[in-house]
């Protein structure tokens, strides 16, 4: 089997919730890392939530660019990724897809989050698909991924049955 | 996404500051897809033009791009046609990330088609191009707009996505 695509580590969250997914340790023996994750949260004040992920616990020098589409209009800014909140239909969850290139490096940390939410309607601003742009300005070597719900400037919970797994990519 | 050995990596290259076209020649003919993975930079904004052929690379009008982007402030989607490359993406003088998908990229019946995802930090892009040509894809040229060298560091790695 080739040595890419390797699951480094995995989470559920179990009943009572967790405040975000925190893979720590990464091993410094791969390319790229990629997270998928599937997630709802606890978020109650709107209809979805602002899913942010950060590196070795640093909330600094991270730019941001989101492209996303509600099922009414195309919009950009600066926001987070769009996740499931407690307003949508009972029991989906949103998927996100993160992918950081060369996460060892020396040099800033540029990596792309694709993000799709689920919900039993056709009203719009409950589903969205989300394509953001981040830019870390850091040159130290990624040891950490904490993927969390900050809404509102609080972390909520994420449910039972949140998913996360992290895997390793190498380019040889 | 594809897990264990489909995800096959088939040539890596780093840029050494002094060269401008990245080339991947050779390309073996045995998986169904192709993901290019390009962390880059430039010496200023420009586009990252992905030209593919057989035997040689296809620098003629003979591809189309359809864009979704957004800057941070709005959003905005356009199309170029009869274009030289897959504008697959910005790169900027910071490091940026493109992700090439090039689909069925073997057979010799269709014309070939590529989706891309670009993160800088002048916007996050979404393309979705053709190029009219039936042949199998063999090789891929990467450079930019501009024709300046390729950032020191940059890399471009090319995976093989097997079907079975």
């Amino acid at each position: 089997m080739a040595n890419t695509y390797t699951l480094i580590a995995s989470s559920t969250v179990g009943s009572g919730g967790t405040g975000s997914f925190n893979f720590t340790s990464i091993p410094q023996t791969y390319t790229d890392l990629a997270v998928l994750v599937t997630l709802r949260s606890t978020r109650s004040g709107g209809n979805v939530s602002d899913i942010y992920a950060q590196f070795n616990g640093s909330s600094s020098n991270i730019t941001k660019k989101r492209l996303y589409g509600s099922g009414s209009g195309t919009a950009s800014d600066t926001g987070n990724a769009i996740g499931n909140a407690a307003n949508n239909t009972a029991n989906t969850f949103s998927s996100h897809s993160f992918y950081i290139p060369n996460y060892t490096s020396s040099n800033n940390k540029s990596y792309s989050v694709d993000s799709v939410t689920s919900n039993n309607t056709n009203t719009a601003g409950y589903i969205y698909l989300s394509m953001l742009s981040y830019t870390w300005s850091d040159t130290s070597a990624i040891t950490s991924v904490e993927i969390r719900d900050y809404s509102d400037g609080n972390t909520n919970n994420l449910v039972q049955y949140s998913t996360a797994y992290l895997y390793g990519i190498k380019n040889s | 996404m594809a897990a264990g050995s489909t995800y096959t990596p088939i040539a890596t290259q780093t840029a050494s500051g002094s060269v401008s076209q990245i080339l991947f020649t050779s390309i073996p003919q045995t998986y169904t897809d192709l993901i290019l993975v390009i962390q880059a930079t430039e010496s200023g904004q420009d586009g990252m033009d992905v030209q593919v052929g057989n035997g040689s690379i296809d620098t003629g009008n003979n591809y189309s791009n359809t864009y979704l982007r957004g800057n941070g402030s709005s959003a905005v989607s356009y199309r170029t046609s009869n274009y030289y490359s897959f504008d697959t993406g910005i790169v900027n003088t910071t490091v940026d990330t493109i992700i090439v998908q090039l689909q069925n990229y073997s057979n010799t019946t269709t014309y070939k088609s590529m989706l891309s995802r670009s993160s800088s930090t002048a916007s996050a892009l979404a393309v979705a191009g053709t190029w009219r040509n039936t042949v199998a894809i063999n090789q891929i040229s990467i450079k930019n707009g501009s024709v300046v060298n390729h950032g020191a560091g940059s890399t471009f790695t090319l995976y093989g996505i097997a079907a079975a």
